[in-house]
């Protein structure tokens, strides 16, 4: 008797969801050529090559003309690993006492040790150059956590120093805010995340003003915490069941 | 018309993979079923000319999610058990 | 060949998003494993985000990114949903993490993930 009613619920749901859709149409331009939405999108992708001379539409949009929403989504993810480390809270710490009970075979330990510092060099890249081709702080971030995940599944008593983390996760944060903060007192119009620093010529790495500084902290700060959360989750030491 | 086949195809195995990842019994193979969505949908994100989001969901999608979903299941049991109603709730109370 | 493509498309590419949706929200209602819920909440969060970003898309335009220059004759996808579901991405990972340390810290309680049952035993 539910189900029945589930999937009618999700009949009536799904029917006017795609009767709304299957209106816009895919690809046509009468749907972003209307007087509300073209004015937005070219004075975007204007803006972002004469003003800002910044090549990556994306990283200027999130970055710049909407990085309060950038700093809300960074508070969200930072609120998320607090409450995900304290509600997996342990009284004891031992070192060694993981999920993970043996070391894997020679070739993954060998070949680890090989990997990890090309991956946490591909983040590096990926994070640096977010305002010239796809990437960008987030991006680079998680794949760094990725490289510290493959040392930490393959060896079976290494660890990270959990006071270092938090440290360099802190000092992004307050870097991101600060550099926010400095747009009061040198900006020309004096208004919070406001562009400072003098825009360079396009395609160059210093180019941009203060989006390639904050974007560097973004990724710092991913990274940190990314790595926080697998290594809490993966000291759980749960109940033997094969 | 290459692109035509292509974009059906991955539309096909991304909702014969939703369908097995509810369907299916065996939580660990379930997991990896929502990790081939992810996958698909990274490369859709390609076709539709956006570049940034399909790297964001490639790395997360694939690499996080399903590690955090496999470190759980290690941790709790790994068939879902919905057999006997009776018999389960009779056997907490001893 | 342009005109059938793009009108078999439209309605392939919404309508398999919107299909996802449902059967991600199908395994959120009826199921009675907790794991199997927050899976299902993870598939449908894959295909809102399919939703939106094929909402963006223009019929012959290329990535936002500009490495050779303006040109202001060139067609260029909208870049705003994409901005929008490069956060929501993030956000996504950020829920289905905490749900899943609520899952654990359930097992060491009642050692049991069907709901059922957790609703049965009082304390």
């Amino acid at each position: 008797m539910k189900k029945v009613l589930v999937i009618l619920l999700l009949a009536v749901v799904g029917f006017y969801i795609s009767e709304t859709f299957f209106d816009i149409g895919f690809g046509n331009s009468h749907f972003v050529n209307n007087e509300v939405i073209k004015p937005v999108k070219d004075t975007y992708l204007q803006q972002t090559v004469q003003e800002l001379k910044v090549a990556n539409t994306v990283t200027s949009i999130v970055v710049n003309f909407r990085g309060f929403d950038t700093l809300g989504e960074v508070t969200v993810l930072f609120l998320s690993v607090t409450a995900l480390g304290s509600i997996l809270y342990k009284r004891r710490h031992h070192v060694g006492d993981r999920s993970v009970l043996f070391s894997a075979s020679s070739i993954v330990t060998a070949g680890s040790k090989l990997l990890f510092p090309a991956i946490v060099l591909l983040g590096t890249y990926v994070f640096i150059h977010g305002h010239l081709s796809p990437g960008g702080g987030f991006q680079g971030g998680v794949i760094i956590a990725t490289g510290f995940l493959l040392m930490l599944l393959a060896y079976e008593n290494y660890s990270v120093s959990h006071t270092n983390l938090a440290i360099v996760e802190s000092l992004a944060g307050v870097t991101f805010a600060g550099v926010g903060l400095l747009g009061f007192v040198y900006g020309e119009q004096g208004t919070f995340l406001e562009n400072f620093l003098p825009s360079g010529v396009l395609n160059d790495l210093f180019s941009g003003g203060v989006i390639p500084i904050i974007y560097i902290a973004v990724g710092f700060k991913v990274a940190a915490e990314l790595t926080g959360v697998i290594y809490t989750v993966l000291n759980e030491k749960g109940e033997q069941n094969g | 018309m290459i692109a035509f086949i292509l974009i059906s195809v991955l539309l096909v195995l991304m909702i014969a993979a939703a369908i097995y990842a509810v369907v299916q019994k065996d939580l660990l193979y379930a997991v990896i079923a929502t990790g081939i969505i992810s996958l698909v949908l990274s490369i859709l994100f390609y076709l539709l000319q956006a570049p940034d989001v399909a790297l964001t969901e490639a790395t997360i999608g694939v690499a996080l999610t399903t590690i955090i979903f496999v470190i759980t299941i290690r941790n709790t049991e790994r068939m879902e058990v919905e057999a006997d109603k009776e018999e389960n709730i009779k056997s907490t109370k001893k | 060949m342009d005109s059938t493509y793009f009108q078999y498309l439209d309605y392939a590419i919404y309508g398999s998003a919107v299909l996802v949706i449902l059967i991600g929200l199908y395994a959120a209602l009826v199921k009675k494993s907790l794991l199997k819920i927050v899976l299902g909440l993870s598939i449908m969060e894959a295909g809102v985000n399919l939703l939106f970003v094929a909402l963006g898309y223009l019929k012959g335009g290329t990535a936002p990114i500009f490495s050779d220059g303006y040109d202001p004759s060139q067609v260029m996808v909208d870049p705003v949903p994409q901005a929008l579901v490069l956060t929501a991405i993030v956000i996504g990972f950020g829920v289905t993490a905490v749900a899943l340390s609520l899952v654990i810290r359930l097992w060491r309680h009642h050692h049991t993930l069907y709901i059922d049952e957790i609703k049965n035993l009082k304390w």
